[in-house]
């Protein structure tokens, strides 16, 4: 055995606990990782990476158990290791980066009290020392007010800062070995930046191991030494990350690579005269006496879809509230089909409220857990369109043939039987049954893997030239802009700061703002973090990191 | 304005509207009584002539209307007038007894409330093992009882039957506690977990058991778990000139009582606020950080948990004062809620009513504190943004 190599996983298998089974979820990896190196666990959700990176750490979740081979960290195997041996590795020799830092902070204590308490209760400072240390290493990873950001409540950081203060913590004790779970996935692009930028200078700095997990490649491109591809809890295949990015073998490993490159087809322009399907007329909107969306003013054409993007807490949601009606805004209107429609929902006639749909983020909690598929889809076929027992019955399995389900295996399904992208198909299901002529796509492949979420958008656009329907489409991801958008609105604040043509917005000169976000989607050039960042600290690049 | 303290104000403003229409409801309630108090008093011979004499000089010629707004204005300044069977100043009747019934309530929250979160947190920790179904056995079978049945039990056991009458249902439980522990003592060995916890619960057993043997051998006096001990008494009957020893002695077997009526609910509360955080992902950073089972519990998910414990344990601590009623009359124990017992049955309904206020008004101010302290324990509202 090498002297270097900090961890070596062998023929490790985990298995997962499915009602009275233990079904495999890894089923027989090998892993080595040498001090000092980053390895980049990929491969869609279910494929076992965080799994993986867990047991790393000699953890498994509950319902879960190690069912053989063996995890050598600095030579100790801690499959076979007691509870209290594990105990002291982790926060102290290991140490863990969650997802979602505004989860995983405990909201009860301050952030300083969170970082002091693995190197104090592991006997590596006391507390006093702790604390100091705390604002060495919130400086280095360059978080505002170092010295006093730690005596906040997690609920008064920022996501990309929090994101930040979680790596942080997880340095607390100079651990040899930091497992990152998809530390940015549920950051804006731009602040995603900052903080892959501080993680990697993290690890440089103190020549810390990584396992670094995540979906996204281009991510991966920029963190990692090497790269291992994982599907179905298997390895499919392991490279240098060069190599990965320049010549994958595997057939599946292409594949993933290749998802980007749908493209909806070219439509023609509406004419100049037409009447915009949905117009917003220079409408502002509060949340209480919050201002929230200040004089927003763009057009949706029948046949077309309009992208908003922009930041989270820019307004694109709330501009999609104002157009269903659930919050009338404090000034403006807003046309459909050249006709004003009444500001709060409860005023809208059926019909009105018939002509606008929507589909959501979160297929998993937009859907009634307790009611079947064909009971979901029913219902606005019978509220919005009076149909009942064989018409009721046909229109509905001609809906799930529209979405490419087939009616008699998913029909009488509940929601949790459905995998996520099945699920987001019958969000899209339930819009399309009022028979809508504008539907508001609110970051509906976000929570999506990139395979899955590729068939969503290509579904969409099919519908789209069948149907004619208008989408306004809100995320905040410059590939889905990319593959699916004719117009784009990019916001910021609460206003548009730029919109047009696709082909125009991706074309140079931009807005700083567009520039900045343009700028910020990370690519697959294992170089483009580091040229980047070099290119705006020369001030090449228009657009500056947005205060956090 | 602090958010806190406005929001005290806003709660406290309506409790004194809740208060207001209680009043009301008792007023009207005792109103619509059947009866009339002077027929009461002055007996079937009296005749029709003196019966109004005396209602006239007891006020109850009055209107209602007229008669309610008098005796909230009394109220209000701490005047709740006499009482109309003993002719006492109502205030000086209720003093005392409120006094007695807060300093019982006072104990048997003493002991149940650290008593209840502590199992409950126990319960959380060792949660789906023979301990968690113990605790969860043994508490809803208090709590599923009867109060007075409960009372007699404790008599008989504690008082009465004391001490063997104690050792054989403690020595049977020691006797299952001791297997349960040898068992668990043995399973722990096996996954290389330590075993102190249920070593612990094994000499328990084995402790009460001997406790039980020695009972049947007639050898109390050598043991010296009962040697020094004496039954409590079973009459809870304390003056004002008693000493606080006194009051703790006689009042323990009430005290009891309630502690076992009341330690199911927040104790069941406590382990499922718990229990329904240790999902968090800020849990499994905790273990991740290598925390201790004991500190994730303590230290990261009962913070988190306090709200709906503090709620649960307000709505005891409010049953306590209010809902004694049964345990005082089983145990003599002179009360607000004997008092009330007995004034009904005197039909003294001015006594009743000012009971029925001050219970009322213990129960908003419960519930007040409840509500305030639920939300000075967010951060999120202590410390806005």
């Amino acid at each position: 055995m090498s002297d270097d190599i900090l961890l070596r996983m062998r023929n490790i298998r985990i298995d997962g606990k499915t009602g009275d089974d233990w079904l495999p979820i890894i089923k027989g990896v090998d892993l080595d990782l040498k001090r000092g190196e980053v390895l980049g666990l990929i491969g869609e959700s279910g494929a076992g990476k965080s799994t993986m990176g867990l047991a790393a750490m000699g953890y498994v979740r509950d319902g879960c158990r190690i069912a053989g081979g063996s995890i050598e960290f600095e030579g100790t195997d801690l499959a076979q290791s007691s509870v209290a041996y594990c105990r002291k590795l982790r926060g102290k020799k290991i140490a863990y980066v969650a997802q979602s830092a505004a989860a995983s902070f405990n909201p009860a204590h301050r952030l300083i009290e969170q970082y002091s308490e693995a190197p104090v209760i592991h006997g590596v400072m006391n507390r006093n020392e702790a604390d100091s240390d705390a604002a060495d290493i919130y400086r280095r990873l360059q978080l505002p007010n170092p010295d006093e950001i730690g005596f906040r409540y997690p609920h008064q950081v920022s996501g990309g800062q929090l994101q930040r203060a979680m790596t942080a913590m997880a340095m607390s004790c100079r651990p040899d070995l930091i497992i990152f779970d998809e530390p940015t996935t549920a950051l804006d692009v731009t602040t995603q930046i900052e903080v892959l930028a501080a993680i990697r200078d993290a690890v440089d700095q103190f020549g810390t191991a990584a396992i670094y997990i995540t979906h996204d490649l281009a991510v991966v491109a920029q963190m990692a030494d090497k790269i291992m591809v994982l599907r179905y809890g298997e390895l499919v295949e392991e490279a240098d990350t060069r190599t990965m990015l320049s010549a994958p073998t595997q057939a599946y490993t292409k594949s993933l690579w290749a998802v980007r490159s749908f493209k909806s087809a070219a439509k023609v322009a509406p004419a100049p005269d037409a009447t915009p399907v949905v117009s917003l007329r220079n409408v502002s909107a509060s949340y209480g006496p919050v201002p929230v969306l200040h004089g927003v003013s763009f057009d949706i054409h029948k046949g077309r879809t309009v992208a908003v993007v922009g930041e989270s807490g820019s307004g694109k949601s709330t501009a999609a509230r104002c157009i269903t009606g659930l919050l009338p805004p404090t000034e403006g209107e807003v046309l459909f089909n050249g006709q004003a429609l009444p500001p709060s929902f409860k005023k809208r006639n059926k019909d009105q409220l018939r002509q606008a749909q929507m589909i959501y983020q979160m297929a998993d909690t937009a859907l009634n857990p307790k009611q079947r598929i064909r009971d979901i889809i029913s219902r606005p076929v019978e509220f919005y369109l009076g149909l009942s027992g064989k018409a009721k019955r046909e229109r509905v399995d001609a809906l799930l043939d529209m979405i490419e389900m087939d009616p008699k295996v998913f029909g009488h399904r509940y929601p949790q039987e459905l995998s996520g992208g099945q699920k987001q198909r019958i969000g899209i299901a339930r819009a399309l049954a009022a028979e809508p002529e504008f539907i508001i796509c609110d970051e509906v492949t976000s929570a999506l893997d990139q395979l899955v979420a590729e068939g969503i958008l290509r579904l969409l656009d099919r519908l789209q030239s069948e149907l004619g329907l208008a989408y306004m489409f809100i995320t905040h991801d410059l590939a889905t802009v990319r593959s699916i958008a004719d117009e784009v609105v990019v916001m910021q604040h609460g206003k548009v700061v730029e919109q047009g043509p696709k082909e125009e917005m991706f074309r140079p000169p931009h807005h700083p703002y567009t520039d900045l976000l343009l700028s910020s989607v990370p690519e697959m050039d294992p170089d483009w973090l580091t040229g980047l960042l070099a290119a705006r600290e020369r001030g090449d690049v228009v657009g500056e990191l947005p205060p956090a | 304005m602090h958010p806190i303290l406005s929001m005290a104000l806003r709660r406290l403003a309506l409790g004194l509207l809740t208060l207001i229409v209680i009043s009301i409801v008792i007023f009207s309630a005792v109103e619509m009584l059947p009866g009339d108090l002077a027929q009461e008093i002055l007996g079937q011979s009296a005749t029709p002539e003196t019966v109004a004499a005396f209602r006239k000089e007891l006020g109850l010629d009055k209107p209602p209307v007229e008669r309610y707004f008098d005796w909230l204005w009394g109220a209000l300044q701490g005047d709740f007038g006499k009482s109309l069977a003993s002719k006492r100043e109502i205030s000086e009747l209720i003093s005392t007894r409120f006094g007695n019934t807060m300093f019982l309530a006072g104990y048997a929250a003493v002991i149940a409330v650290p008593l209840a979160v502590i199992l409950g947190l126990m319960a959380a920790l060792f949660r789906n093992t023979w301990f968690d179904r113990f605790v969860n056995v043994f508490t809803l079978s208090t709590i599923s009882f009867p109060e007075f049945f409960v009372a007699y039990i404790l008599i008989l056991l504690l008082a009465v039957g004391f001490p063997f009458g104690l050792a054989l249902p403690l020595g049977l439980l020691g006797l299952w506690i001791a297997v349960e522990g040898y068992g668990a003592m043995k399973e722990n060995f096996k996954i290389n977990k330590s075993p102190l916890v249920p070593v612990i619960f094994l000499l328990l057993g084995v402790a009460l058991v001997i406790n039980m043997v020695m009972g049947f051998l007639g050898m109390e006096n050598l043991n010296p778990m009962t040697k020094e001990v004496r039954a409590f008494p079973s009459i809870a009957n304390i003056s004002p000139e008693s000493s606080l020893g006194e009051r703790l002695d006689r009042a323990f077997l009430p005290a009891l009582t309630l502690t076992m009526v009341v330690t199911a609910h927040m104790m069941r509360m406590t382990r499922a606020a718990i229990i329904n955080l240790l999902a968090s992902p800020y849990i499994e950073m905790a273990r991740l950080k290598g925390m201790s089972p004991w500190r994730i519990i303590v230290k990261h998910a009962l913070p988190n948990a306090l709200a709906p414990i503090i709620n649960v344990v307000a709505l005891n601590l409010a049953y306590l004062i209010t809902g004694v009623v049964v345990v005082e009359v089983v145990f003599a124990y002179p009360g607000l809620g004997q008092l009330m017992v007995d004034s009904v049955t005197k039909r003294d309904i001015t006594v009743v009513q000012a009971c029925c206020l001050v219970f009322a008004v213990t129960y908003i101010l419960l519930n007040l504190t409840a509500d305030i302290l639920a939300i000075a324990t967010n951060p999120r509202l202590l410390h806005p943004k």
